[in-house]
Parts: C-alpha cells; sequence; structure tokens
C-alpha cells in the first residue's frame, strides 16, 4: 500500500526528470526534513545532538565525499581523511589571516582549497588504477599530514601543533550551543547532499559512472577521461574538505593533524562499504552504521548494569562484535545498507502480496 | 536471510533507541559524579587501565574508609575512549549531566582529548584537570579558567630534566657543545617540548635534534640510525604506550646507553620496561610520582579495597607507577572537593564550585602526611594565577626489575617557564578574543 504508485502519470520531462519521481519519497524526504530541522532541535539533548547527530552528519558528508570518488567514478581513495584536513586548516587560516569573510565563504573556499588538493593527487588517476590508485592516494593521506604537523605556518605556530576554531559568528549571530552547532552542520549538510544527488544523476555523473564501468568504451563514446577523473576527484575532494571544516568547527572545536589519521579515512571508507557504493543515501546509513554502533555497544554496558559485564571485557567486546557485524553484512549484502532499502522499497510496492 | 537482516536491523534501532532513554533518576542526593573516560583496548591500555584503576580504587577506599568525602559518597561510571579525540568528545557529553551535581571534573588523560574539551568545560563550568600532560601555558589560570595542569607540566618537566642532565655532567655549565636528541610521539603531546627545549639550547648551548616518531610508535628503526650517526650525549625519550620499549630496544640495538636515556614520565612505568627486557636496564625516567606499596594510602586501599575484591584493577598491578599515579589523581581531585565543600558546605557540589577548590589546592606536608601520601605527593599551592601548583620531579633508574628512585624533588626552572607560558596564553587569549580574568581581585 506504501508504495503503490498507479495513478501517478508523468506528463511532462519535468516530473520525469524529478528527483524523487514518487509522490510517497517526495513525501517521506519533507517528512524527514521536517523532523531534522524542526522536530530534532526540539526534541534531542544537547548531548545527541553535539556529540552523536552533528558527527553523525559531518562524517556522512565525507562518506559522500568518498561515494562520488569511488562509488560513481570508481576510483579507489585512502586519502578522505587527508582531504578533510586541508578543509580544516584552510577554514582555520581563512577565518584567522582574512577575518573580512563571512564563515560560511570560508567553508566553501575550505572545499575549493582541498579541490585543488585533492585534483593534484588524482593527476595519477590517468595511468594507474585501481590498488595502485588507493596507494598514490594513500601517499596524499601521509603527505598532507605530515605537512600540517610540521609546517608551523598553518597551525599558526601553536606549540603542540593544534588548530582551535575561533568563535562563529554568522552575520552577527555567534553559532556555539549544540543546537545551533547542529543546525549549522544539517543546513551545509541537506544542500551539500541534495547538489550530490542531482549531480550524479546529470551530465558529469553520467559520465563518471561510464568512465567507472569502463574507462576505454567511455573515451570511445566522447568522454574526455581527464577532465572526468579530475573532476570527480575535486568535487570529492571538495566534499571533504567542506566535512574537515564542519568536523573542526561544529564537533571537536579544536583539532590536531592526527584527528585526520588514516583510521580516518578507513571509516569514511568502511561506511560507504556498509552503507552502499554508488549511492547517496547509503552514505548517511553507512555513516550512521559506523558512528552509532560503537556508542551504543559502549552504552549497553552501562545499560544492563556495573558488574554483570565487565567493563574491560566489554571494551574488547566492542571490537569484537564490530568486526563481526561488519563481516556479517558484508556476506549478506554486499551491496550495502542502501541496496537492502532498494529491496525493501520494491517489496513494499508489492505489499500484501510480494513474491 | 533478507529477513534476518530486517530483524537485525529493527532490533539495533530498538536498541538505539533503548540506549537514549536516560536511566531513571534514583535518590543519589549525596552522591559526587566522577566521569571516567578510560581506554582498555588500544596501544595505550596499559596507562588508561592502570592510571584509572588506581584512581577509581582510591575513591573507593575513601567511600568504604571514611563513607565519602565528608558524607558525600563518590559514584562514577567508565566510558571507553580507545584514545580517540571523537569518541573522548563523545563521553566527555555522555558523562557530564550523570549525577544529582553533574559531573566534578573531568580526566582525559591525553593531550588530544584535553585539547578537544577544555573549552567545552569552560562553557560548561566543568574543570578539565589535565595532571601532568594538556598544555603548559593552561598553568595561566587567568586565561584558563577551567584547565588545571595540576602538579607540573611538560614545559616544567622539560628544565627539571635538562637540571638532572647538568647535574649528571657536572653542572650547567658543562652542557656547552653537548649534543642532545629529543626523540617525540609526533602528536600534540609530543611536540609539546619542542620550543621549550630550543630556549633551553640557546641558553645553555647545547645542541637540540628532533625526531618525530609516529603513531603507534613501532617503527623507528630509521630514526635510531640516524642518531647513531649523530653519537648524541643524551637522548631524552617522549614516548607514549609501545612506543617505549620500542625506542629502547633500538637504543640497545645501536648501542646507546640506556644510562643516557631519560624518559618523560608516561615512558617510566613497569608496562614500558618489562616488555625491552633486558635492554631497559639503566633506562632513567622523570616521574611526579614514585612507585611502590610503602605508602600508607596504598597498604588501606590494599586493606580496604582489595582485601575485599572491590579492587578496580588486578591486585598485582598495585603499587605501579600507572596505578600510584591514579592515586595521586585521586588524592588531589578529592583534596579539591573537599576545601571547595569547606567554602560551599558538605553536599555534592558543582564543577563551577569545585573550580574554586582546585584553584585553592592548598596541599602541605602536613596534611599529605595526614593522608598517608608522605613520599607520594610533593607540596601544591594553587591559586587564580598558578594552575599548576607544584612543579617538582624526582628521577627513577630501572635495575633490571623494577624503578628505584635516583633523585630528589628537582624543581622546575619556573623563570623561564612562566614567561613562555603567559607569552603562549596571551597569544590565545588574543586568537580566541578572550579577556583574561583579574586575578588581584579574587585573591
Amino acid at each position: 500500500m506504501l508504495y503503490r504508485e498507479s495513478g501517478q502519470f508523468k506528463t511532462s520531462y519535468r516530473a520525469d526528470q524529478a528527483i524523487f519521481p514518487i509522490r510517497q519519497d517526495r513525501i517521506a524526504i519533507m517528512a524527514l526534513l521536517a523532523v531534522v530541522f524542526i522536530l530534532v532541535p526540539i526534541v534531542a539533548d544537547e548531548y545527541w545532538l553535539g556529540s552523536i547527530l552533528t558527527p553523525l552528519l559531518v562524517l556522512s558528508l565525507a562518506a559522500i565525499g568518498l561515494n562520488i570518488l569511488t562509488g560513481y567514478a570508481g576510483q579507489l581513495s585512502l586519502g578522505t581523511a587527508g582531504f578533510m584536513a586541508v578543509g580544516a586548516f584552510a577554514a582555520y587560516n581563512l577565518n584567522l589571516r582574512v577575518p573580512e569573510l563571512p564563515l560560511i565563504v570560508d567553508f566553501l573556499l575550505a572545499g575549493v582549497f582541498a579541490a585543488l588538493v585533492g585534483m593534484v593527487f588524482g593527476l595519477p588517476s590517468l595511468r594507474i588504477k585501481g590498488f595502485y590508485l588507493a596507494v598514490a592516494t594513500l601517499a596524499a593521506q601521509f603527505f598532507i599530514e605530515w605537512v600540517f604537523t610540521h609546517v608551523g605556518w598553518f597551525t599558526n605556530y601553536s606549540s603542540s601543533g593544534v588548530i582551535s576554531a575561533p568563535p562563529m559568528v554568522i552575520m552577527g549571530v555567534t553559532v556555539d550551543s549544540a543546537v545551533e552547532k547542529y543546525l549549522l552542520t544539517l543546513v551545509m549538510v541537506a544542500v551539500l547532499a541534495l547538489a550530490a544527488k542531482n549531480m550524479v544523476r546529470s551530465r558529469i555523473g553520467r559520465s563518471w559512472m561510464a568512465v567507472r564501468d569502463k574507462d576505454v568504451s567511455a573515451e570511445v563514446i566522447g568522454i574526455p577521461l581527464l577532465a572526468t577523473k579530475l573532476s570527480a576527484f575535486g568535487i570529492s575532494s571538495f566534499y571533504c574538505g567542506v566535512a574537515g571544516a564542519l568536523w573542526t568547527y561544529c564537533y571537536l572545536g579544536t583539532v590536531e593533524p592526527a584527528a585526520f589519521d588514516l583510521s580516518r579515512s578507513f571509516q569514511v571508507l568502511f561506511m560507504i562499504i556498509i552503507g552502499g557504493v554508488g549511492s547517496i543515501l547509503g552514505s548517511f546509513l553507512g555513516a550512521g552504521f559506523i558512528v552509532l554502533l560503537p556508542i551504543l555497544l559502549n552504552n549497553i554496558a552501562a545499560m544492563i548494569g556495573h558488574g554483570t559485564l565487565q567493563a574491560d571485557t566489554m571494551a574488547n567486546l566492542e571490537h569484537i562484535i564490530f568486526g563481526g557485524l561488519i563481516i556479517f553484512f558484508l556476506i549478506v549484502e554486499p551491496h550495502g545498507l542502501a541496496r537492502l532499502w532498494q529491496i525493501a522499497k520494491e517489496k513494499l510496492r508489492l505489499w500484501p502480496f510480494p513474491y | 536471510m533478507k529477513k534476518s537482516v530486517f530483524a537485525s536491523l529493527a532490533l539495533g534501532v530498538g536498541l538505539i533507541a533503548g540506549a537514549s532513554v536516560p536511566a531513571p533518576a534514583v535518590a543519589q542526593a549525596m552522591e559526587q559524579f566522577m566521569p571516567i573516560p578510560i581506554y582498555r583496548t588500544g596501544p595505550y591500555a596499559a596507562g588508561g587501565t592502570g592510571y584509572f584503576g588506581g584512581f577509581m580504587d582510591y575513591m573507593a577506599l575513601i567511600n568504604e574508609r571514611d563513607g565519602g568525602v565528608n558524607g558525600v559518597k563518590l559514584t562514577w561510571e567508565e566510558c571507553e575512549t580507545a584514545y580517540d579525540n571523537a569518541r573522548g568528545v563523545e563521553c566527555y557529553e555522555r558523562l557530564k549531566g550523570k549525577g544529582p551535581t553533574g559531573a566534578a571534573m573531568f580526566h582525559p588523560l591525553s593531550t588530544g582529548i584535553t585539547y578537544s574539551t577544555f573549552e567545552k568545560g569552560a562553557a560548561d563550568k566543568i574543570p578539565v584537570v589535565s595532571l601532568g600532560y594538556g598544555r603548559g601555558d593552561a598553568m595561566v589560570g587567568s586565561v584558563f579558567p577551567y584547565l588545571f595542569p595540576l602538579v607540573t607540566t611538560y614545559w616544567s618537566q622539560n628544565t627539571s630534566k635538562i637540571k638532572f642532565i647538568g647535574m649528571k655532567e657536572g653542572g650547567m655549565d658543562k652542557l656547552k657543545g653537548k649534543k642532545i636528541v629529543n626523540v617525540y610521539h609526533d602528536s600534540a603531546y609530543g611536540k609539546e617540548t619542542i620550543d621549550i627545549l630550543n630556549k633551553q639550547a640557546a641558553t645553555y648551548g647545547f645542541e637540540i635534534k628532533h625526531f618525530p616518531v609516529a603513531h603507534p610508535g613501532l617503527d623507528q628503526k630509521a630514526i635510531w640510525l640516524q642518531i647513531k650517526q649523530i653519537a648524541p650525549d643524551w637522548v631524552i625519550l617522549r614516548g607514549w604506550g609501545v612506543m617505549n620499549p620500542t625506542a629502547i630496544k633500538e637504543a640497545a640495538r645501536i648501542g646507546f646507553s640506556r644510562e643516557k636515556m631519560l624518559g618523560v614520565w608516561w615512558s617510566g612505568s613497569e608496562e614500558d620496561m618489562r616488555p625491552a627486557g633486558t635492554a631497559a636496564k639503566g633506562f632513567i625516567a622523570a616521574g611526579f610520582n614514585p612507585p611502590g606499596k610503602d605508602f600508607q594510602v596504598i597498604k588501606d586501599i590494599e586493606k580496604a579495597v582489595h582485601a575485599k575484591k572491590k579492587g578496580n584493577i588486578e591486585s598485582d598491578r598495585v603499587g605501579t607507577v600507572y596505578y600510584n599515579r591514579g592515586v595521586v589523581t585521586g588524592i588531589l581531585s578529592l583534596e579539591a572537593i573537599r576545601i571547595a565543600q569547606e567554602k560551599f558546605g558538605k553536599k555534592p557540589l558543582t564543577g563551577e564550585q569545585i573550580q574554586w577548590g582546585l584553584e585553592h589546592l592548598n596541599l602541605t606536608p602536613a596534611r599529605i602526611k595526614a593522608l598517608g601520601a608522605e613520599g607520594l605527593v610533593q607540596p601544591i599551592k594553587t591559586s587564580c594565577t598558578d594552575h599548576e601548583g607544584g612543579g617538582a620531579v624526582k628521577f627513577s633508574q630501572w635495575d633490571g626489575n623494577q624503578w628505584k628512585i635516583v633523585s630528589d624533588w628537582i624543581e622546575a626552572d619556573k623563570g623561564l617557564v612562566r614567561p613562555l607560558a603567559e607569552e603562549s596564553a596571551m597569544k590565545y587569549a588574543k586568537e580566541k578574543g578572550i579577556t583574561p580574568r583579574d586575578c588581584s581581585k579574587e585573591m
């Protein structure tokens, strides 16, 4: 019943090209946006807003970035956290050295800097593919981390190499409470996610997918490889850069380059694997899984009471359960959570008589 | 098969929703809550479990023996951070509101988590206590009202180290022309002392070379080959966790004398030395607390806590360096609460009230004796201007089986550290648009 589409006819190109062509999806998205923009800030407490939902949104944005590059354009990357670091340090330095710029412009310019760096490290993608490219982006990860650790200018010569986000002021309003930071993050992520969703259905997204599926064939039908691959690297890094800036400003407040180490890159990579490679929705689902699960497992020990389960056992169990669940998901549904949602939707179209 | 996936998904969502429901508020009027952001996993687990184990055991002792601090029972809850900044922030946010008056104070036990939480602490009015770590300039209390690098900072300790080297060489003037190598953990923690070492090198005329070691520090071959070429007179080791035994073994491999290696207090535990085996013999480390069980307070813990099977750590780790450091942390934290209770009443206090206590700590030798911690803690007096308080360290040497104290308390060179801290704190205040407090009005 939920997904019965009978009676929904498309009578114009406009309707046919809508992002969400099915009415139920449009309603669901509107409801979801209403919930996250209005209900959540009212209902959720500071802990949920500040230390669960905000990092969840930021990491979703990074996952979208990586998904554009790996999921849509087929270029493997292990440098996600490096590009996030570029965004974080660019936003900090812009804020510090060009205080006239509005904060949102700082964030977007931080994304642009990350895009430029990403494109430079994307150049080898013209010659190498797959695992070899992953190693090249790994170099980006290490190199960027090294630069921010060792070039004092980037951290304003802080003695410990830590940057600390200055107070955020947007059009005269100081953003400092958990709700305000959550809303700022949400606006950025919602706009950028919508843009990404649109991008992957447009000409540029189609050329990414053509290159992903077979680059030689793509070239034969007239898709310029250089421009396509570099645009994927650039736009992907832009998303990661903005995510890095938001991570610094809206979540941690102060970061050292080690906050963007290789394990963060892997974390984002797991997000798109679990969530679904080549899916914008999957980026959110994967981020939700990776961020919430350890916190949930951590909370269980407290929930069932002290003494029942020793804290040290729990700490190690957490790793075991987490690894086990990832393996389970990859075996049961290698296309990720997004694919599960798609199956659910298809079954709902035929409900109550699925076959 | 698919069905089971959905079932597990539904279960997961349900559990997440369940986790968000706050625990029922029971009557806990006379309780003071202490958050424990522990790390029981990862390369630094030995430090995390030992330190917080000692801390929790001391709180358990006060609960068992004295019925709490002036009748206010202590409660605590663990949160696993895995030494990760982002999870540390999550733990801080999760635990800050627990208990009848919220968290008493927050002990991050990680420079990274300190940096990520101290501004939140200032906003929430919860003191962040970075006992022996954290940013050195936080001793300037007028700029950092809610950050307390109690006992001693890395900066202070470094001047003590150079003093110790000077003593060994036969006078500070003998440092001229000496070569010292600084092998540091390549993180905020490790980098803290580079500036101060450079400054001291200029003052005393020795040559300093810095070598970063990437986290977690298992790969140091290349660095030690370079150190062999330099042939330094002394090596300063700013390690943490598995980096320490690795460095000691590498030093033994290139034939560098371990008796000329000087570790920071996070390089001077039993857990650092034992994995290095015989190579560790002779290694010297700084420490603001000696190990051992010859202190009345440790004996009391064994009797009142571990003998009743209420310990928070394996009994054989009682009296180790990390454990005793946790006990020192407990002593200072509860003293701050006790002092704040004198002003605000014998009841659970808020973070803001305990901040006052931390700022008015006065641990006299007589008080230390009364606490049964003679020789375990140094006298400490904090104020609005000075959030550090003590500033002295003792040096111990590993004899192959245990630590042997080889020096008396060596005071830091405050004349050198204080101006640098003030300069750095003012830079921070300017960056953040903070007007420093006028401490002369708060005396």
